[in-house]
């Protein structure tokens, strides 16, 4: 019996704690469906009626319908995953399966640009890609993943790709094909877990990266969710909470949805890897 | 299991060793896109980021030599010596309280809990939010004067974020907040400890207490390891969140002055590039510094099992 209540008492303080911990999100979301000046008066999140006013007015309160920021966001995320699982899968059979010429100093190189700050390398990269005249488009964001720059991919193809039978690339060495043929047609369909937790890792951290958009898009007609989401904070007073809470609400249901579906590759994505 | 994992093992040198016959052509091909990478995006502007700290540049006129100027500056600028107070005082406190959490957590969700895919989510959605310009803005109301905070509180007046005794600690809040991710990994870690360690332990009569020291502390300081270097390194880089609720001032009264944010100033808000080319060394040399650090002290306290 008291095995029972400590039980109880254990999910009472955990899911108590969980509450805790989302209350905030749940309220910015109850706050966004309630008329403006509530925001000031009601922690609770009990909601009497649906105003989607806030959602109404903070669509059109930028430049551009929020749907264009959107729309960016879009445009960018996709460019960004298509060029990590091209170029971090590429990179990943290498170093997974081939042997090279210092191939042990390229992979320690390569872990250890998985921890470099950016900021080391964004003073240079912009004068680069401002000499190349792509300040302003998508390109300083998107080139990169072209080229696996991402590591913390590489790596996790790399150990996902250690465990795959090596028997199955020898029989089709044997049978002439090569490696090429061995990548695209034996390995990239079996590593198709390792590709789904990198697509959903690159969805979410591209969708909020702020500091490189924030960098390289600066004509208001490029702005991306995060940064126009901030010019939103700051060119708007505070009596226009509730639509800014609309639009936040806007710009965190696509990597809420991105974490329902794809939990089970986040959650093994970080566990066997450490991201974030 | 982990990258870090990988590099220590490979300074041990008990790497796999090589041999056989090597293929080149095809690894060169297939590496390409890395080497590209390398060269142009991080590599290389390392390298011109280290020479560009000697010169004074502004993006307009090219960069002039300046010799050790940028670095003799760095040491009359109060801004700076600020900003570096304020990122220690932000990592130093921040995350050995959200590793805390983490491996409390962990700790608490490990004993075949029901119901543990469910807390799991919960606890770990805030890391997938965390970084993001919405949940700063979310910040900004709950901790301002008419916020969430005080509303609950039954505060009036002042507000946290306006207020520079608090302000930095509200961004505390927000990293303890993301524990989630390092929780994560502490559960993958503590479900590779065998379970007949524990029931060996407790047929020799070891209590919960004793097998928690003995076996779970020691097995996993691997992980509490890997956990605080990355951690200490994210929250090095930390931005996003200073930035929005300060409005990208780092204020109130510098309070929330980041270095990253003081970074971001100096090169993208008055073009001085060279001089932020040098600063952004110095943060190379302290997260490196700090890891250093860390990797060393490892050795008291970070057992191996080979």
């Amino acid at each position: 019996m008291t095995d029972l209540l400590r039980k109880a008492a254990k999910h009472a303080a955990l899911i108590l704690l969980a509450l805790i911990m989302l209350y905030p999100v749940l309220w910015m979301v109850v706050s966004s469906l309630r008329p403006g000046n509530e925001i000031f008066r009601r922690p609770g999140l009990v909601l009497d009626s649906l105003q989607t006013q806030n959602y109404a007015d903070g669509w059109t309160a930028l430049a551009a319908p929020f749907g264009h920021y959107l729309a960016n966001s879009a445009i960018l995320v996709l460019a960004c995953i298509i060029g990590n699982l091209v170029s971090c899968s590429m990179a990943a059979y290498a170093f997974a399966r081939l042997e090279f010429t210092g191939k042990k100093l390229w992979f320690a190189i390569m872990l250890g640009t998985i921890m470099l700050p950016i900021h080391v390398i964004i003073v240079p990269q912009y004068i680069l890609f401002s000499q190349l005249d792509w300040i302003n488009t998508f390109l300083p964001l998107v080139v990169p993943k072209f080229l696996a720059t991402d590591a913390f991919f590489v790596f996790l193809m790399v150990q996902f790709i250690r465990g795959l039978p090596r028997e199955l690339d020898e029989a089709a060495r044997i049978d002439g094909c090569g490696h090429a043929r061995i990548f695209v047609q034996i390995i990239l369909p079996l590593m198709l877990p390792a590709l789904a937790t990198t697509v959903i890792f690159t969805f979410i951290w591209t969708w909020n990266d702020f500091f490189g958009q924030l960098i390289y898009l600066t004509d208001p007609e490029m702005y991306t969710v995060p940064v126009a989401l901030r010019s939103f904070v700051d060119a708007t007073v505070s009596t226009s909470w509730g639509s800014m809470f609309a639009m936040s609400v806007v710009s965190l249901l696509p990597v809420f949805l991105a974490f329902l579906v794809g939990q089970r590759y986040l959650i093994r994505g970080i566990a066997t890897t450490g991201g974030k | 299991m982990s990258a870090l994992g990988e590099l220590q093992r490979m300074r041990r040198g008990s790497g796999g060793t090589l041999g056989g016959k090597k293929d080149n052509k095809a690894a060169a091909a297939f590496l390409a896109p890395w080497f590209a990478g390398l060269l142009l995006v991080t590599a290389g502007p390392i390298a011109a980021s280290f020479i560009l700290g000697f010169t004074d540049y502004n993006l307009i006129q090219p960069p002039v030599f300046n010799g050790l100027d940028n670095w003799t500056r760095m040491l009359g600028d109060t801004r700076l010596h600020h900003a570096l107070g304020v990122t220690l005082v932000y990592v130093v406190v921040s995350v050995p309280l959200q590793l805390a959490a983490a491996l409390g957590l962990a700790l608490v969700l490990d004993r075949g809990l029901r119901g543990l895919a469910f807390y799991r989510s919960a606890f770990y959605l805030p890391s997938l939010l965390g970084s993001s310009v919405a949940i700063a803005v979310l910040w900004r109301q709950i901790f301002g004067a008419d916020g969430l905070v005080n509303q609950v509180l039954g505060i009036e007046g002042q507000g946290w974020i306006s207020n520079p005794d608090t302000a930095l600690g509200t961004l505390i809040v927000l990293n303890v907040w993301t524990f989630g991710a390092p929780m994560v990994i502490f559960l993958a870690g503590l479900r590779q400890i065998p379970a007949m360690y524990y029931e060996a332990a407790a047929t020799d009569g070891a209590g919960r207490w004793t097998q928690f020291r003995r076996i779970t502390i020691p097995l996993l300081s691997p992980i509490v390891f890997f956990n605080l270097v990355l951690q200490v390194i994210h929250a090095f880089q930390s931005f996003t969140q200073a930035f929005v609720v300060s409005g990208g001032s780092g204020g109130p009264s510098d309070s929330t002055l980041f270095y990253t944010l003081y970074l971001y100033q100096r090169g993208f808000g008055n073009f001085d590039m060279g001089y932020a080319s040098a600063l952004a060394w110095l943060l190379l040399v302290i997260i490196a510094g700090f890891t250093a650090v860390n990797f060393w002290a490892a050795r008291f306290w970070v057992t191996y099992d080979d």
